[in-house]
């Protein structure tokens, strides 16, 4: 009886929650508000069942609790109420399913005029590196990482040499422009997550993963890190810095490229060659 | 609730012992009465035991963890290392050595053989040995608390390259127990497993068809099915990690740059530990949902006084998601990195299980419906398991629609989803199950008002821990993490609201100490509870004896007449007919009979 009168309140209380909630979801910066909707539909189907099945309970509950004398009905079971039931599940499952795949075919299909970035993660930070004046990354090897070389850039590729190198957890990129981030890891699994641009994906040692999306507001915008990647974990912190298109390449100059970086170390010279090769 | 005349079962005449073995001849000391026991009702009493031991440490490690999210710093011991660990343990204790051994080794040997009439398990010695060998590889994993560098801290899912990697606690010693313990753990469930799959075929008693089996057997059968084809892929994983940590071979390893070191291994891939990992790890779920939801359709049925609907249905659904859980594990990889187009074929398959799944609800709530309920303890844990297990299904139809679970993987929404799905409801089963097979287990009842508060306190503070938590996670805080120091987008509210669910998790661990005294009183001054406290159908409460003597049975086996779901049937005297009361014939209510005749079968 009591338990009755309780599941009917938990009903109430949490559809009460949900309306008053303060904690929702952070405001969106990026193109993914398709996102948003496909999980606003799911919160809607999944609340409005959960309401009418509990409430059903709650009644059922209420109505047939035991009194004297009164007993059970006895119906083994009825083919026609589970086939209704089988489809009317079937049709809501779809109509989240939907929605669901179609946005997802967005998500796995990076537009053509995506500029392209490289994100780096390591224990436990972040670097970023474009792909400079010829707009093609170079070549990296795993087995080149060193703390002359951290991308691993191979200097033998020509397209490598003008590549810029952002160290510092600090990446701008510019408002309004798609952007595909290829992800690659030094060390562990890390997971590249801001969630105002509500995508993420897993960074993965030995293997190029890659998401893409548009940055739809100007600011400030932090990196977490939302793959546990060790005791490291919670303080691998960076900022995309969303900025205007044209403040955007005066900032990128800033930093060298990897022909500059390297030019006191020893693969100065294999990356002169090959920018003649090049040529 | 009164008792009230029970029906006579008839019991079979001919003598099934002549194939039985050595294992069935009466234990003659208190050792192998209680220690080397090849009893299948000791050895369920022994993994139980084990089980809720080591569960203890599990609870505590919550309490430390909520410690540190609720109050950050107020215990300063908590660095991260151990945060992770705490979450490790807790996350491993409770899925495998908790759930999964107690559901299966508990419950599993403790009722199939006396639901379906037998006398034993087929292989008692080595179901024996299974307990022995769970008992090994629990405390392997409790010893590696004790050694340098302390458990592993890799998660739960232990994924590498970092599990064996420095810069994750537990590298040295912790990860070499946990992978060693697991191992041993699977060699303990596939022997344990192999004998209830073929005990349930093999050992029926006359007349218990498989359509006439209750559902907590069909549960369980379905459930260590997919143990024994899912565990193997734990076991491999778990031993190509091993080799890579020990002997430096690289199946999961490629080329890398540690903290500054570069490491021999070299050509390994990550993605394939994972995909091994949660090959075994779906099916994990549902090893550890099935026989939950048999469990819960026998306790609603008895405790409303109404046959379950749609029995057919349920045992086709158990069936289903069982041949389904297969094809669905990569719904956790959604952002792991692999070909995005397994997205589409993985949220489809998540999705269809959900039908199979919705089924089973219904038929539960459909029971409900024209019944007559008994409110009693069993029956409140029952009702709270549906409300919280719909809870957790609705939250997993998020994570399962491959976009809706981008934004959501990895934060708090995933953490509030699997607890409901996977930690709370089976909880909540195991405790119903507790309050209803304790009288059969000791032959006493256990305290009905201490059994209140303890569900009230544990229904209503899990779900105001969880229900909550899933709105963290629409905020999008990342799970895993020590502390939220300096994430400007958090607001000072989550914080608060971190805390109150802090306070709700000490207050629910707190209630279960109550629960704890409850068994250990009630086992020796609880009130005597009789053969059939419940006025049940199925077997076990048929036994001559209470708690059933060594071979169940006494001289004659039950003979099965019916299915495990008459009750109230109408013009019957009681309003419960056991399953080995004899039929008059042509009275219309076999369930074997054609449906237009009120039976359930052709």
């Amino acid at each position: 009886m009591t338990v009755a009168i309780v599941f009917a309140l938990l009903v109430v209380g949490s559809v009460v929650f949900s309306l008053v909630s303060p904690w929702w979801f952070t405001p969106l910066a990026s193109n993914w508000g398709t996102i948003d909707t496909t999980l606003i539909i799911t919160f809607m189907i999944t609340g409005v069942v959960f309401c009418a099945l509990v409430l059903f309970m709650a009644y059922s509950m209420f109505r047939f609790r035991h009194r004297e004398g009164i007993r059970a009905g006895y119906e083994p079971e009825s083919g026609k109420l589970e086939l209704w039931l089988t489809g009317l599940t079937s049709v809501g499952i779809a109509a989240m399913l939907a929605p669901g795949l179609v946005v997802w075919k967005d998500y796995v299909t990076v537009p053509p005029d995506a500029a392209t970035v490289e994100v780096m993660g390591q224990q436990w930070g972040w670097a970023f590196r474009f792909p400079g004046a010829d707009g093609v990354l170079g070549a990296v090897d795993p087995m080149r990482i060193d703390a002359d070389n951290p991308f691993g850039l191979n200097p033998d590729d020509p397209h490598g040499g003008d590549d810029v190198l952002v160290e510092g957890g600090e990446v701008r990129l510019p408002v309004g422009k798609p952007v595909k981030l290829l992800l690659r890891s030094v060390d562990v699994l890390h997971d590249f997550y801001v969630p105002q641009f509500r995508a993420k994906m897993d960074l993965v040692p030995g293997m190029v993963t890659y998401f893409w999306f548009t940055p739809t507001v100007t600011g400030n915008f932090e990196i977490l890190c939302a793959e546990l990647c060790g005791v490291g974990h919670s303080a691998m912190r960076g900022t995309v810095v969303v900025v205007e298109p044209d403040a955007h390449q005066p900032w990128l100059d800033e930093y060298p490229t990897f022909a500059q970086a390297v030019r006191d170390t020893a693969l100065a010279e294999a990356v002169r060659q090959g920018n003649s090769m090049n040529q | 609730m009164a008792q009230t005349a029970i029906p006579t079962g008839t019991y079979d005449d001919t003598d099934h012992d002549e194939d039985l073995g050595d294992g069935h001849h009466e234990p003659r000391s208190f050792i192998t009465k209680y220690i080397w026991s090849q009893d299948h009702k000791v050895i369920a009493i022994q993994y139980s035991i084990t089980a809720m031991a080591v569960g203890l440490i599990a609870l505590v490690l919550s309490w430390l963890m909520r410690m540190q999210i609720g109050f950050p710093g107020s215990l300063p011991f908590i660095d991260p290392e151990r945060y992770l660990q705490f979450v490790t343990m807790h996350g491993m204790i409770m899925v495998v050595y908790l759930l999964t051994a107690l559901f299966l080794g508990g419950f599993g040997n403790y009722l199939i053989p006396l639901m379906i009439g037998a006398r034993d398990m087929v292989f008692p010695y080595v179901n024996m040995l299974s307990y022995w060998v769970y008992l090994l590889a629990v405390l392997v994993l409790v010893a590696s608390f004790f050694v340098p560098g302390g458990p592993t801290g890799a998660g739960w899912t232990l994924y590498p390259p970092q599990a064996i990697l420095p810069g994750t606690a537990g590298r040295d010693w912790g990860i070499i127990l946990m992978l060693v313990s697991l191992i041993i753990f699977v060699v303990a469930f596939t022997m344990g497993g192999l004998n209830y799959v073929t005990t349930i075929l093999q050992a029926r008693t006359r007349g218990m068809t498989m359509m006439r089996l209750p559902l907590t057997v069909w549960g369980i059968f379905v459930a260590t099915i997919l143990g024994l084809l899912a565990f193997p892929a734990l076991f491999v994983s778990g031993l190509m990690m091993l080799l890579d940590r020990v002997l430096l071979t690289s199946f999961f390893m490629p080329t890398i740059t540690s903290l500054g070191e570069r490491l021999s291994y070299g050509g390994g891939s990550p993605l394939l530990f994972q995909h091994l990992f949660w090959f075994f790890g779906h099916p994990e779920v549902y090893i550890v949902a099935l026989p939950g939801f048999g469990i819960v359709s026998d306790l609603i049925s008895t405790h409303a006084r109404k046959n379950i609907f749609g029995y057919r249905m349920m045992v086709w659904a158990l069936l289903a998601i069982g041949v389904l859980s297969f094809v669905v594990w990569a719904h956790h990889m959604y952002v792991s990195g692999m070909n995005p187009y397994f997205g589409f074929f993985f949220a489809t398959t998540t999705l269809i299980i959900a039908v199979p799944t919705a089924l089973k609800v219904y038929n539960w709530v459909l029971t409900l419906w024209q019944a007559d309920i008994h409110f009693t303890v069993p029956m409140l844990f029952s009702l709270a398991f549906i409300l919280t297990f719909v809870s957790g299904g609705m939250s997993g139809l998020f994570l399962g629609n491959v976009v809706v679970d981008v934004p959501l993987s990895d934060t708090y929404f995933v953490v509030a989803h699997f607890h409901m799905v996977m930690g709370v409801a089976p909880v909540l089963v195991i405790f119903g199950a507790i309050y209803h097979w304790f009288p059969k287990v000791t032959g006493r009842m256990l305290n009905d008002a201490l059994g209140k508060f303890h569900f009230w306190v544990t229904f209503l503070g899990t779900y105001a821990i969880f229900f909550p938590m899933h709105y963290l996670g629409f905020v999008g805080i990342p799970r895993r993490y020590h502390d939220f120091e300096g994430i400007a987008f958090i607001p000072d509210s989550a914080r608060e609201l971190n805390a109150f669910i802090t306070v709700a998790a000490l207050v629910v661990g707190a209630a279960q100490l109550v629960f704890l005294f409850n068994m250990a009183w009630s086992g020796f001054r609880g009130r005597p509870a009789g053969s059939n406290p419940w006025n049940a159908t199925t077997l076990e409460w048929q036994t001559p004896e209470t708690p059933p003597g060594h071979g169940n049975w006494g001289p004659r086996q039950p003979v099965v007449y019916r299915w495990a779901y008459d009750y109230s049937v109408p013009d019957a005297e009681q309003d419960f007919l056991p399953q080995n009361y004899p039929r008059p014939a042509g009275d219309g209510l076999n369930p074997e009979a054609p449906p237009e005749q009120g039976g359930l079968l052709r």
